[in-house]
């Protein structure tokens, strides 16, 4: 984009390397076994990506979203399950202790979290609290200087490999008493459930975390307790950006890969790009791809510049997952029997990027949070 | 749907219910293929459905056929899809083979004993079929074959082949069918596809290298084996549709179900005009592509095929299934997206029905075609 800085450029770079020689070529073989590529987490670290947006004194980037949706950009069109596993890490983790922890929490979890030595999860989600974030029901309960958590959390990305999980417990039976913890692997009571199996993104694992009486010093609390709501939502939107930055990845090598097959597949004697359907089929996607970056980078470096809002986040994330599982899909059709099989990676990429319309809340909770929020306007 | 329609249905909801529903995540993941899957349905009858009770077919419509492969893909696209494969190379022979060829072939195909395949695409001629390149040239006593055939259902578990060969020049005229069992020296299977969806249903290469077939086993005349071809997939079209269809409804019953039963913010999202409006339109479509297919299939069983209506059932009935299959995911949020539950599974075997028996883009190409005719000749 051109008003990238020459620090975000130079990330692009360095990150398109990095996809091409460290994921893309291990993406087929990860995807087919359900298996995480920790090899390529831990040369994540090397690239200094892992705490993106952490505080260069934890040994963080100091960067903001357009830098971290960089980062999705270019891993996403290479390997959409390596980047999420790679989301959860350093958005949902990493950053969400970034801007809420305190100080001696910082010190003692970003340091290890950012060199890779840890790895990291969020957990939300629960089985019967999917759209309905804020009804979860996950307890935590105070006994002296402990909290006691019982409860579920599903659909928690790293869970299997994680070693440190930033949690969403009730602490109040009012519906917005909701407080956050970070949880260690091996915290007494506490354990990684069964990984769930998944269309796509299963490169990327997937599991459940149980909470049976588990003990959690009250030390680990973040911030003070019943006030998870607000940052829980203000987590959300970076989120949301970010993950969008995934679709747009995949929408770009969708673009890149038909034109490459349109000019190369011979039918009727000639090349397949020569016909009008497969040129409109060219043409709208690569005009969708272009409105994606353009509507994605310009919020995402609002966002950068202190102008927020849930609604911007939302209609990203409605948007760029919903047009990229389109463009998948076209750009499977266009390759015919090809693109169905698994040689190519468009099939791959069009089962991952469904995640996304489903995932840090579905399209119809961002229809939701849209039309609340001009509703509310016109009211106010 | 008539009285027999519904005793059709009611039989393979309780067979598919039993014998085949149990199975399919395992062997989806697995990309298995149960051969007693198949010869069970052929004891019902369901193998060779619209064939001639002579030849030990059933003797039923291709509006009874479409039923019953609806009913077959609400619990399994690839079954049904290699029912419907199977029928295909069984109609070919019964339309235009002799006698002999009949009876040779045709009792242990309706009876499920075995299977059928069509042997038509290539690497280098999908959408483009009659660029062919696959040879058979004249010897003594029949035919040497060469060349290799691309995404081949039921490649390797079928017995009689039906092939598409080149015995002239260049185009259309100069192909040739060819009648080749499993077995023949010279046939061989390629390595076997590994796909997005149908994954139950085998794909492979089946490679002919100096693959000898003796005369009696040629189709009509030399250079009609494009016609055959293309009778081929007129009825393709409709039975393909017909999964679709089945494919969608299964979809839809699974999102309306959910939707009843899961609760957020206090209410079944069911309640929500959103999911609503979804499932709104999803059943709408459903039945429109239902209705397509079934005229589709009543002007076959007349006498009158239409290739418009064809290629209009196709269409419809496939880009159906795409999008209700990717909205029953999306209905169901993240259990969805997971294995635990089939809709993902819908979905990924919901896009290839948009690329076989003809893309969508040749169906729209035939479409235009049909109206330029109809526009110019009134």
């Amino acid at each position: 984009m051109w008003f990238f800085s020459d620090e975000e450029k130079e990330l692009q770079n360095v990150c398109r390397d990095f996809a091409a020689r460290e994921l893309a070529p291990f993406a087929e073989k990860h995807d087919h076994d359900e298996t995480f590529n920790i090899n390529a987490f831990k040369k994540m670290a090397e690239l200094g990506v892992l705490g993106i947006t952490a505080d260069p004194q934890y040994g963080g980037a100091g960067l903001g979203a357009t830098a971290a949706t960089i980062v999705m950009e270019e891993f996403g069109k290479a390997c959409a399950g390596s980047t999420l596993s790679y989301l959860a890490h350093s958005i949902l983790c990493v950053n969400n202790i970034q801007n809420n922890a305190s100080d001696e929490q910082k010190a003692k979890y970003l340091p290890k979290l950012i060199s890779g030595e840890h790895i990291g999860c969020m957990g939300m989600s629960e089985p019967e609290y999917g759209s309905d974030a804020v009804g979860i029901q996950t307890k935590a309960k105070k006994e002296g200087d402990h909290y006691i958590i019982n409860g579920t959390k599903m659909w928690i990305t790293n869970a299997q490999y994680a070693d440190v999980a930033y949690v969403y417990t009730r602490t109040g039976e009012e519906r917005k008493n909701l407080s956050t913890f970070i949880v260690e692997k091996g915290t007494p009571g506490f354990h990684a459930g069964k990984p769930i199996h998944k269309m796509g993104m299963r490169s990327s694992p997937t599991g459940e975390l149980v909470f049976d009486k588990a003990r959690v010093p009250a030390s680990q609390l973040v911030g003070k307790e019943g006030d998870s709501v607000y940052h829980m939502m203000k987590n959300l939107d970076i989120e949301r950006i970010t993950i969008s930055g995934i679709s747009l990845g995949i929408a770009q090598a969708c673009v890149e890969q038909c034109t490459k097959y349109a000019m190369e597949r011979k039918q009727f004697g000639k090349n397949i790009g020569s016909f009008q359907l497969i040129q409109k089929m060219l043409a709208e996607m690569a005009t969708e791809t272009e409105m994606m970056r353009t509507f994605l980078y310009s919020i995402a470096k609002q966002y950068d510049n202190g102008f927020r809002g849930p609604s911007v986040a939302a209609m990203v994330k409605l948007q760029l997952p919903k047009m990229a599982t389109k463009i998948a899909l076209d750009a499977i059709q266009l390759h015919g029997g090809y693109g169905y099989s698994r040689e190519f990676p468009l099939e791959r990429m069009m089962r991952d990027n469904k995640l996304n319309e489903i995932g840090a809340g579905t399209n119809e909770v961002m229809i939701m949070i849209i039309a609340k929020n001009l509703l509310k306007e016109m009211r106010d | 749907m008539n009285e027999l329609q519904l005793e059709l249905k009611m039989q393979l909801e309780k067979f598919c219910l039993a014998k085949i529903e149990p199975f399919m995540e395992h062997d989806d993941e697995r990309e298995e293929f149960r051969m007693d899957i198949f010869t069970d349905l052929g004891q019902l009858g369901f193998c060779g459905m619209t064939i001639p009770e002579t030849y030990g077919g059933a003797g039923l419509t291709y509006q009874d056929c479409a039923v019953a492969l609806e009913e077959i893909a609400k619990y399994s696209v690839p079954y049904s899809v290699t029912v419907s494969v199977s029928t295909m190379v069984q109609s070919i022979i019964n339309d235009f083979g002799t006698e002999a060829q009949k009876t040779t072939y045709l009792p242990k195909l309706t009876s499920g004993e075995e299977i059928g395949a069509f042997c038509l695409s290539e690497s280098g001629a999908g959408s483009d079929a009659s660029s062919l390149k696959t040879t058979a040239k004249k010897a003594e006593g029949g035919y040497v074959l060469n060349g290799t055939k691309l995404w081949i259902t039921s490649g390797g578990i079928a017995k009689t082949y039906i092939v598409m060969a080149r015995t002239g020049g260049e185009g259309s005229k100069g192909v040739s069918a060819f009648i080749v069992r499993d077995g023949t020296p010279g046939l061989s299977f390629g390595k076997k596809e590994k796909k997005m969806g149908w994954r139950t249903s085998p794909t492979r290469e089946v490679i002919f290298e100096n693959c000898f077939v003796p005369e009696e086993n040629r189709l009509l005349m030399e250079g009609e084996g494009f016609k055959v071809a293309m009778a081929a997939l007129d009825k393709g079209r409709i039975t393909i549709g017909a999964v679709a269809v089945g494919l969608s409804q299964r979809a839809l019953d699974e999102s309306v179900k959910y939707s009843l039963t899961r609760q957020q913010f206090n209410q079944a999202i069911f309640e929500f005009q959103g999911l609503q409006f979804m499932m709104a339109d999803m059943a709408c479509e459903i039945e429109a592509s239902r209705l397509l297919v079934q005229e589709a299939a009543r002007l076959y069983d007349l006498g009158k095929p239409n290739s418009k209506i064809a290629s209009f059932a196709k269409l419809k009935s496939t880009d159906t299934a795409m999008k209700v299959t990717t909205d029953a995911v999306q209905i169901l949020g993240g259990v969805g997206y997971t294995r635990e539950y089939p809709v993902e599974r819908f979905m990924r075997d919901a896009k290839v029905l948009q690329i076989v028996e003809g893309t969508n883009q040749v169906q729209r190409v035939v479409i235009a075609r049909q109206l330029k005719k109809e526009y110019t000749t009134h």
